[in-house]
């Protein structure tokens, strides 16, 4: 009685399971979906990082959409442009030049140049030391060199100066952006290879006090706006701004009397020479 | 008029979301847009119909003749799981966007405790072969007007000026309560 019970259980059960699949394997046969072969193709290509860099989940959303043409065959910040030709020559298409994005700290506030308002010892992360007061800076737009971004970063490409100021190695950079998104401040972004001239300050303060937080503030003074042809260099809301899409990408300072230094040329020797110490 | 009856007591009086508390993961995970709502009750309700049918069958055909009654639940889950599978290779074929819109909630109908209740509670209460199927369609069309609903309300939400806190998940919560609350009403309307 017991092992018929057994046997009948097995026997049904395996002859149900036996059923189904049969069923679902003829259903597998009748719905298959055919798909692009190009699409494993790109992803190939592509470096398979999972960044996201390019606006899109993970490298297999982003080559669903290369090749349905909606999303551009340089989107990948993160592959060179090595990566574009090999995609573009799958999908038998011209790749633009795609320029690459580097991660620029926008700040030059080391433990030197800034002025201290206390000690913080609270959490050690830039996050937290924004919500809380600031941390230890007085300066409230520089970076708070708590190293979030560091800890962001998936490619090693941001190790922690001794002035407490990260510095980004530009030949590990691949430009997904992860560090410019933690930053609480924004202090880091996102330019171009071919900005060869930046504006190292974010402090919005005005002259005189913004003069007293930072030895190396950006106090709009307005000489760089003199120095260079109109339109090239504007003062927006206490703060000089590079207008790229007139300035081109010269690599000469519009002033050399930028009287704290905040305008500096890229790639920098200084940044380089730090990684090598 | 029994039919009926039945019908109206498993998607209004019974509803199984809203008073059996049954399929909740979708009923939050896939109630965003009207759309998906409405795709995915469609979906939930071919699996219950189909389920409610089959399983009468196994269960009658198969089990109670070979007095096996212990294993209603594994092969139950057989022909839930075999079911979905079919809907998701469907879905997919018919429609890709709707595939990526339902997302991890398609396979997730496998484990949708409102189909599995289905079949169970269409046993328990001795259905016959109509009944259950009636039941099936009642339960599903049940589920899709709950979906909708909170769909609805909170396509409403995303406009609505909602206090930081109540934000997001706390909200939805406070909606599905109220809505259940609400359908307490029918409670007792029929009794079947």
């Amino acid at each position: 009685m017991e092992l018929q019970t057994l046997l009948i259980s097995m026997g049904s059960m395996g002859g149900l399971g036996a059923l189904f699949s049969a069923g679902l394997a003829i259903a597998n046969k009748a719905f298959y979906v055919e798909e692009d072969p190009r699409i494993a193709q790109v992803l190939d290509a592509l470096p398979g990082a999972n960044c996201g860099g390019c606006g899109y989940p993970g490298c297999g959303n982003f080559a669903e959409n290369v090749v349905k043409g909606i999303a551009p065959v340089n989107g990948c910040p993160v592959g060179s442009s090595d990566t574009a030709k090999e995609i573009a020559e799958i999908l038998g298409v011209e790749a633009a030049a795609s320029q690459k994005i580097i991660a620029r700290l926008m700040c030059q506030g080391g433990l030197e140049e800034s002025a201290v308002k206390g000690v913080y010892t609270g959490i050690q992360s830039c996050l937290a030391a924004h919500i809380l007061n600031g941390g230890d800076k007085l300066c409230e737009y520089g970076c708070l060199g708590f190293g979030d971004c560091v800890k962001a970063c998936p490619f090693d490409a941001i190790v922690m100066g001794p002035d407490r100021l990260p510095i980004v190695i530009e030949a590990k950079c691949t430009g997904c952006g992860n560090c410019a998104e933690v930053c609480p401040r924004d202090v880091i972004e996102m330019h171009p290879e071919n900005h060869h001239i930046l504006v190292l300050c974010k402090n919005l303060d005005k002259g005189k006090y913004a003069g007293s937080v930072c030895t190396k503030v950006c106090i709009a003074c307005g000489l760089c706006v003199r120095g260079a042809e109109p339109g090239e260099v504007e003062l927006k809301n206490g703060l000089a701004v590079i207008n790229y899409d007139k300035f081109g990408d010269k690599d000469v300072l519009p002033t050399d009397r930028c009287p704290n230094n905040c305008m500096l040329v890229f790639p920098s020797a200084k940044s380089v020479s730090q990684i090598d110490a | 008029m029994k039919l009926i009856l039945l019908f109206i007591s498993a998607a209004i009086v019974n509803n199984f979301v809203l008073s059996y508390f049954l399929g909740i993961c979708p009923f939050v995970g896939v109630s965003k847009k009207v759309s998906s709502a409405v795709s995915m009750g469609m979906a939930v309700t071919f699996v219950m119909v189909i389920a409610a049918a089959v399983t009468w069958l196994i269960y009658h055909l198969i089990l109670v003749p070979f007095g096996v009654e212990i294993l209603e639940y594994v092969s139950f889950i057989l022909v839930i799981a075999s079911l979905v599978q079919l809907v998701e290779m469907f879905i997919r074929k018919v429609s890709k966007p709707l595939y990526d819109t339902l997302g991890i909630f398609l396979p997730l109908i496998t484990t949708n405790c409102a189909i599995m209740g289905l079949a169970l509670f269409s046993v328990l209460r001795e259905y016959n072969f109509i009944e259950s199927i009636f039941f099936g369609i009642g339960a599903g069309a049940g589920f899709t007007l709950a979906l909708v609903l909170m769909a609805g309300i909170r396509e409403e939400l995303e406009l609505a000026d909602v206090p930081k806190h109540f934000q997001g998940a706390a909200i939805t919560m406070i909606v599905a309560g109220s809505l259940a609350l609400a359908f307490m009403g029918f409670a007792g309307l029929i009794s079947i």
